[in-house]
């Protein structure tokens, strides 16, 4: 939402132009020259249009709204950080991870310096191994946000995640070897 | 999965036959039909929190099972949708004394295609009605079986859950 598509250039060169506009109505010929190429689609047609002025409030805006942009990185400083803070506003993990999907970590505990907070105590809580439930639980954030931050350290190679043996043929369902030791297994208890 | 109706004892179920205190997780539900404009009016009622009881049983060195009591409330079907993916079946726990609380279960299992097993949750022991009548109230076909059971007690719970299984393995080779 912050930065728009295309960055600043675009909006760089409109500003100028339109400044130079100004200038060229009194020097046009040499208006050109003065910077790169890029900037000659926006100038020309602005500078040899009778309407340029109405173009001004158009994009004064767009450079008001850039200028708070650094605000959200000193505002990390904020004790009080909502859940999704901590995901920078990600609400969605790179990959579906299931709620019962098993999170272990052999990282040698060194590695963990320098990761976020959250991303230390997700790794420290699965030395034992525990599911994404459980890491939520335990470390109370809400289930979303615990995604997000697993699938993280899975792509930083930081923890091993074991996805649900389900049978891709049938939907996701549990095969019958898992059914079959689950059975036996309650059998036992 | 563990369902039914509000107070039913669906973590009670959980704790009687899992190794660990039921945990809690919870999920924040933003709603998404709410404006901007609404945040500054009724800022605290825009998100929702869903609490999920679930617990956990090691049944040999590399396979665990999670038991996750569903949401109660029957607006959050779409959290039961993440739970169904991968589930191996639910027990609807049912109080018979209120009925009409498990309907939004077993329709939802019914549709989903999830084997299910009813369980009549009785309190104190007390089972006021037969599961043949249940099955008849709840026009339950005969493939789907319907047990007592007490949720308080280990035994019980663990029977219940060999008996989905076991209902879950037939649905799997039929």
């Amino acid at each position: 939402m912050a930065t728009p598509p295309g960055g600043h250039h675009p909006y760089d060169g409109a500003h100028q132009s339109q400044g130079e506009n100004a200038q060229n109505r009194f020097n046009f010929p040499s208006a050109p020259s003065g910077q790169g190429g890029m900037q000659q689609p926006y100038q020309q047609p602005q500078s040899g249009h009778p309407y340029v002025q109405p173009q001004a409030p158009r994009i004064q805006p767009v450079q008001q709204r850039r200028r708070p942009e650094p605000a959200p990185t000193s505002g990390n400083h904020n004790p009080l950080v909502r859940p999704y803070a901590m995901t920078g506003g990600r609400t969605r993990p790179r990959y579906q991870l299931a709620i019962e999907a098993l999170v272990s970590t052999t990282a040698d505990p060194a590695r963990l310096q320098g990761q976020l907070p959250e991303h230390q105590r997700i790794c420290r809580l699965c030395f034992e191994i525990k599911s994404v439930a459980e890491i939520s639980a335990l470390l109370s954030i809400p289930l979303g946000v615990a995604r997000i931050l697993v699938a993280d350290l899975a792509e930083a190679g930081l923890v091993a995640i074991h996805q649900p043996g389900g049978d891709e043929s049938a939907g996701g369902q549990p095969d019958v070897t898992l059914l079959e030791r689950v059975l036996s297994g309650l059998r036992k208890l | 999965m563990v369902a039914g109706g509000f107070g039913v004892g669906k973590t009670t179920f959980v704790g009687a036959v899992s190794e660990i205190n039921p945990l809690r997780t919870e999920a924040v539900m933003t709603s998404a039909s709410a404006g901007i404009d609404d945040l500054t009016h009724t800022g605290d009622k825009t998100t929702t929190t869903v609490a999920m009881d679930f617990g956990r049983i090691t049944l040999d060195q590399d396979l665990i099972l999670y038991l996750f009591g569903t949401p109660g409330q029957d607006r959050f079907w779409f959290m039961w949708d993440d739970l169904v993916r991968d589930a191996i079946g639910a027990v609807v726990l049912v109080d018979t004394r209120r009925l009409a609380d498990c309907f939004p279960a077993v329709d939802y299992f019914e549709n989903s295609g999830l084997p299910f097993v009813i369980a009549l949750n009785g309190f104190d022991g007390h089972q006021p009605y037969t599961p043949e009548e249940v099955r008849e109230a709840l026009q339950i076909g005969p493939d789907t079986p319907i047990i007592t059971t007490d949720a308080r007690h280990r035994a019980d719970a663990k029977s219940a859950l060999i008996t989905l299984v076991e209902h879950a393995l037939m649905a799997r080779l039929r």
